[in-house]
């Protein structure tokens, strides 16, 4: 589908050489993506060189602990990152580099382009403000609809989320968590992008909300043809949401693959232990012995030489603090980022062409 | 419309709610009490009292004739009632008090929203600029302004109003941070609101508890300036006010001949609507502010 027509909200205008582009088939393409933070003195780097592809329609999963640059990546793809930030990298949104445009087209792509849900809908809704107004303010910001229309439209977006229409003269506080959450699916959907990031949308939620709100969002994406890219720590909320996993670990992407392959049985050892720490429905075995992984991740200031992840790891071996191990082909359609999947004859010098490893076994 | 009865029944709860809260601060209650009563005076007084009481020229009453029969408050130099005078005076007082606070807190919060927004060096150079502003003397720069421009009495509220606001600044300022930091901006941001928007719809609503706390402590200290700058004479001198009242009492020597009564009155009045104002301001304070609410 043409993306112009997909998005007639789109104030500013298209870049003239866009036509001359050849269609995107990919809705979101990130190549090289790192960012880090200027504090006191230093750089820290938060992100180290993400790359990843999103095909129109497809749903990704991001897990990793807090502190691994999830929410970071997630800021960066919409440049939305503080001033202290400094981003380096391409994020291409259906072949436009967010990251090289100019301010307006900037404000124009960011929701109508790609929206987020955000962790905490909570806090992310103004508090002294009609639920109706906040859902509008993406209508109305992007041009386009008349007071009047934008109401109408929000009507129909309260529904689509399973809300019903009086709500919108309702203030935040009088919203329970699951339909503040709705409410900022509604807002998510408004101007109809072709990418949704959802970052940790079910925290804070009780389980069965939970449950509601995945099922809503994946109908919601699933009918529209919007592709997703879901943030959460929890791998089994993103197995069973996602068709495919991206595993972070200190600023890097160290597995990925389909989801329920990486989920079922990860190839890095700390893919292993995430999908681990959460005990699987009929397995008594995993429910009696649920396993964690002690230790925190590292200082991004000061991380361990070699493999990142060595100072934890359980299967640790003697190469790993000499190789810092990149994404590797890890079978059919997936890559792991560990000593142990890397070929023998390759492990004491990089691969060639070590950024761009997740493309070589794309296809 | 069940729905709709049930949310104007909460608000009315929530109104009552704060109303309750005011009402049981007893300085709140009484500062009201005495400005509702000069308000009401002032904006009366033209039913009770004709221009020619107020005339120099035409006012019927002897000079410096001590309180009495027909003139509660005793007479000034030209005859006039004092009593008429001061219930005069608060029209001016209270006018420029509310237009002066007005602007100085209108100047403070729009300085404040954009230093608090921007921040970086934009930021600093307004609060520098705050600073430096702060740093002056408030007096002294009124009098510079009131004494350059033409005597009136718009003059004196521009020049109690781009005085008086470094406060609010840095106030707003302070606030607007806080709620800058908030996850909401952030969503404003990402569905594209620029700066404007996220400045006039997210942290214009969520600073005005605040600016409006600042802004009834402000109308004293605008009425105290006023009254200050009128004294120096440099007020307009075509109308009555009290500060210009205690200026023409000390000018005709009211001090050494123990007029009492041509001076005491304004400056009582001066006194009562300041403190009447910060009373109210910090009650106003402390209901909208669930915190000092707590603790008091």
């Amino acid at each position: 589908m043409n993306p112009t027509e997909h998005r007639p909200d789109t104030p500013a205008p298209e870049p003239a050489d866009a036509a001359d582009r050849p269609g995107p088939d990919r809705c979101l393409e990130v190549d090289g993506l790192s960012v880090s933070y200027r504090a006191g003195g230093g750089e820290i780097p938060a992100v180290r060189g993400v790359s990843f592809d999103l095909e129109p329609g497809s749903k990704l999963g991001v897990a990793g602990e807090s502190g691994c640059g999830k929410s970071t990546v997630a800021l960066a793809l919409l440049r939305l990152l503080p001033r202290s930030a400094r981003i380096s990298g391409r994020v291409l949104l259906d072949g436009e580099d967010v990251l090289d445009m100019r301010w307006g087209r900037l404000r124009a792509v960011r929701w109508a382009g790609a929206s987020i849900v955000f962790q905490g809908a909570m806090h992310s809704l103004n508090p002294v403000q009609r639920v109706g107004d906040q859902i509008a303010e993406p209508l109305l910001v992007h041009g386009g609809a008349a007071p009047a229309q934008a109401r109408s439209q929000v009507v129909e977006l309260l529904e689509q989320v399973g809300l019903p229409a009086w709500r919108e003269r309702s203030y935040p506080h009088e919203l329970s968590g699951g339909q503040r959450q709705r409410a900022m699916i509604a807002m998510a959907l408004a101007c109809r992008p072709r990418l949704i990031i959802a970052d940790e949308p079910t925290t804070a939620l009780d389980v069965m909300i939970q449950a509601q709100i995945l099922r809503l969002i994946d109908e919601l994406v699933t009918g529209r043809d919007i592709s997703m890219l879901m943030i959460s720590h929890d791998l089994s909320v993103l197995a069973e949401t996602c068709d495919r996993l991206a595993v972070m670990y200190a600023g890097r992407i160290v597995e990925e693959g389909p989801a329920d392959e990486v989920f079922a049985a990860a190839r890095h050892p700390y893919g292993a232990a995430l999908s681990a720490a959460f005990p699987r429905v009929g397995d008594p075995a995993s429910r009696r012995a649920p396993r964690g992984l002690p230790g925190d991740p590292p200082d991004p200031a000061e991380l361990p030489s070699g493999c990142s992840f060595r100072p934890r790891c359980p299967e640790v071996q003697e190469r790993c603090s000499e190789v810092d191990p990149v994404l590797w082909p890890a079978g059919p359609g997936r890559t792991a980022a560990c000593v142990q999947v890397l070929p023998p004859e390759q492990d004491t010098r990089p691969p060639p062409g070590r950024d761009r490893a997740s493309e070589t076994t794309g296809e | 419309m069940s729905r709709a009865a049930l949310a104007w029944t909460r608000r009315r709860r929530a109104l009552a709610g704060y109303a309750r809260a005011f009402a049981g601060n007893r300085g709140g209650m009484a500062g009201l009490a005495v400005l509702a009563l000069i308000g009401l005076a002032a904006l009366a007084a033209p039913l009770f009292i004709d221009a020619d009481a107020l005339s120099l020229t035409e006012a019927e009453g002897g000079r410096f004739q001590p309180p009495g029969p027909g003139y509660p408050l005793g007479t000034d130099a030209f005859g006039r009632s004092v009593l008429d005078l001061v219930v005069w005076g608060a029209r001016i007082s209270l006018t420029v008090g509310f237009l002066a606070a007005f602007v100085s807190v209108a100047l403070g919060t729009l300085i404040g929203v954009v230093a608090g927004h921007f921040g970086g060096w934009p930021g600093n150079v307004l609060m520098r600029v705050t600073d430096w502003f702060a740093v002056l003397p408030a007096l002294v720069m009124a009098v510079a302004l009131a004494a350059v421009m033409t005597r009136s009495t718009l003059t004196i509220i521009i020049a109690i109003g781009v005085t008086a606001w470094p406060t609010t600044a840095r106030v707003v300022r302070a606030q607007t941070l806080a709620v800058e930091a908030r996850p909401f901006i952030e969503r404003a941001r990402a569905l594209g609101g620029g700066h404007a928007h996220v400045m006039l719809r997210h942290v214009l609503p969520n600073v005005l508890p605040v600016v409006l706390a600042q802004t009834t402590l402000l109308v004293a200290e605008a009425i105290l300036m006023e009254a200050t700058l009128a004294f120096l004479g440099l007020g307009d001198p075509g109308t009555v006010s009290w500060g210009g009242i205690i200026q023409e009492a000390r000018t005709a020597g009211a001090i050494s001949s123990g007029i009492w009564w041509y001076m005491i009155p304004p400056g009582v009045a001066i006194a009562a609507v300041a403190l009447s104002f910060t009373m109210c301001g910090r009650a106003l304070e402390g209901v909208l502010n669930p915190r000092l609410r707590e603790r008091r």
